[in-house]
């Protein structure tokens, strides 16, 4: 199949997290709610209501359209899409057509070692459908989810395969939660996929025929729905036979694509402008302000990590993936460049990539539900660090955190893991051969490394060999700095 | 500017209604009117003129992003002529949409 190559635009979805709903003060919140219990005469279309514009919902949707590089523009209508399905009681959807809210984007990532920019067509703002219920010989109909936020990126052909598609989609709902403009919950229908596919003699200048793929329900759906569509539409290609103009269903119970046979009409949407919804003028300001909101977002952060922390850029990559875990991350660095014994970011992130990130996955938590601090956690790395406990002691010292949420020192205490209180006496052991042998201590500050080894042996002594030597050295070079 | 037969067909069948061959024939001649009319629009002169989607002159109508009381179920679905478990209950849709 390498002779071919695929042309693929994704079209995403996603609904945006704001309270109300677009166009009323329904709340937004339908999961879990009884049917049609989030609905008013606006959402339901009643005769005679009107729409008013949520003004978050244009913000997220500006925002998004920032953060992928876009231009947006000053003027912006809404349209009207008609619409003959009763999961939109209207008749028409409000969505917007000439005049999107933001155009001229891209979205640029590494995949598969290479550099990738997909364009941004365009991102605009309509609202969601109710729900449908097949019963037998009847739909039923829930209203809640009409007129939720739905915001629409649509890329430009610039994908070349699945692999760089399902890249496209990691990077983009990374950044939406980034901003914090919608979960972006796949699963929850909160970020959903549809692909433009069109295949092409590798070389070739002129684009396929372009195939409409729906029904793609997680990332891995979308990367075999249009894996399967690459190879049907090679085939085919390959025997000289037309590619249909048309869409196709992913049927993840047989692996395949099926031809979903639509009338032809149905997509002619007749767009026109919504009489009930004046304008929008988007000024520069505004624009600015929204601007001013965007955080740092994942790529930014991935190379500072590199930079700042030298850590590798596949777990630069691996820790900035989520904006919380960063901010753990961060927090934990930050406290652990203070106090006695210095942790490194490296160390920092072994630990959280590592055993942290090992229990998350156990216990399919998120970094929401762990429950001890970063502090928590360069405090146990400290421990073992200075050899008070090994490093096997310290991977099960996290596990009990992260079960009962305890502070890795009452662990350690309650485990009998470690030595604490030796610790504590040896502190005064070590303070007291320091009183007692100014001249070695004057020597050692001075430069004379050897002196250590004197110290170390009036410890020794002291403890009557008990002390752990390894543990004694460290404490000594550390109560040493704190005389120089 | 008359419309064609098969015109009226399309325009009937996205919005959904069952016309007889006398009724498409009778439409033909009253939308093809219709346009006509409209049509005379055309004739003006609007090198000048600025593209307009709406005719008052207002902008930017927004809300906060608040929450209100939604309406009480019993009394939505009051109006319907055909409920099921708290639903809205209609004629099998077959194709699905594709919001
Ligand atoms: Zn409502």
């Amino acid at each position: 199949m390498a002779e071919y190559e695929a042309a693929i635009g994704l079209e995403v979805h996603a609904q945006l997290l704001t309270k109300s709903k677009m166009f009323c003060s329904c709340s937004a919140d339908y999961a879990g709610a009884e049917p049609n219990t989030r609905v008013c005469p606006v959402c339901l279309g009643m005769p005679g209501m009107l729409p008013v514009i949520n003004r978050k919902a244009v913000e997220f949707t500006i925002m998004t359209g920032m953060a992928l590089h876009c231009q947006i523009p000053a003027h912006t209508k809404w349209d009207r899409k008609n619409y003959p399905y009763p999961d939109l009681p209207k008749g028409y959807q409000i969505s917007q057509y000439d005049l999107p809210l933001a155009i001229n984007g891209y979205l640029a990532f590494d995949v598969e070692g290479e550099r990738k920019r997909v364009g941004i067509r365009r991102v605009h703002l309509e609202e969601d459908t109710g729900r449908l219920y097949h019963v037998e010989e009847a739909s039923l109909v829930d209203f809640n989810r009409s007129g939720v936020p739905l915001m629409e990126i649509v890329s430009e052909p610039d994908i070349r395969s699945p692999e760089e598609a399902r890249e496209y989609l990691v990077q983009l709902r990374m950044i939406l939660r980034y901003l914090g403009v919608s979960t972006a919950d796949m699963e929850a229908g909160a970020f959903r996929c549809d692909a433009n596919i069109s295949v092409r003699r590798q070389g070739e200048e002129v684009l396929g025929v372009p195939v409409e793929v729906k029904n793609m329900n997680s990332f891995r759906a979308v990367k075999l729905a249009l894996e399967y569509e690459l190879v049907r539409q090679s085939v085919l290609l390959t025997r000289g036979e037309p590619i249909e103009r048309e869409t196709r269903g992913w049927v993840s119970s047989e692996n395949r694509t099926v031809s979903q046979r639509s009338k032809e009409e149905a997509h002619d949407y007749r767009y026109f402008p919504e009489p009930d919804l004046p304008p929008l003028e988007v000024a520069p300001a505004w624009v600015a302000e929204i601007g001013e909101r965007i955080p740092e977002l994942p790529e930014a952060k991935r190379q500072r990590f590199v930079r700042d922390y030298e850590l590798s850029a596949y777990d630069a990559g691996v820790l900035t993936a989520d904006r919380d875990i960063a901010g753990f991350y961060e927090q934990a660095v930050e406290i652990g460049t203070v106090g006695e014994t210095e942790i490194t970011p490296k160390v920092i992130s072994n630990w959280v990539t590592g055993e942290l990130f090992r229990l998350m996955k156990e216990e399919n938590a998120g970094i929401e539900s762990v429950n001890f601090s970063p502090t928590a956690l360069v405090g146990l790395i400290r421990l073992v660090q200075q050899g008070l406990i090994n490093a096997n002691a310290g991977k099960s010292v996290l596990d009990e955190m992260f079960r009962t949420g305890q502070s890795p020192e009452q662990i350690v205490e309650a485990k009998g893991l470690a030595q604490i209180s030796e610790v504590h006496a040896l502190a005064s052991v070590i303070r007291q051969v320091l009183d007692d042998n100014p001249k070695p201590v004057r020597e050692y500050l001075e430069g004379k490394k050897q002196a250590l080894g004197f110290l170390v042996g009036q410890v020794m002594r002291a403890t009557r060999g008990k002390a752990n030597p390894k543990v004694v050295n460290r404490l000594l070079q550390e109560a040493l700095r704190e005389r120089s | 500017m008359k419309l064609s037969r098969q015109e009226v067909e399309h325009i009937a069948e996205l919005a959904k209604l069952g016309l007889t061959d006398e009724e498409v024939e009778r439409y033909q001649d009253q939308l093809s009117s219709i346009l006509d009319y409209v049509e005379m629009l055309t004739k003006l002169d609007t090198k000048d003129a600025r593209p307009m989607a709406h005719v008052l002159p207002v902008s930017n109508v927004m809300r906060d992003d608040h929450v209100h009381a939604s309406f009480p179920r019993d009394e939505i679905l009051s109006n319907a002529p055909d409920t099921a478990d708290g639903c809205f209950r209609v004629p099998l849709v077959l194709e699905e949409s594709n919001s």
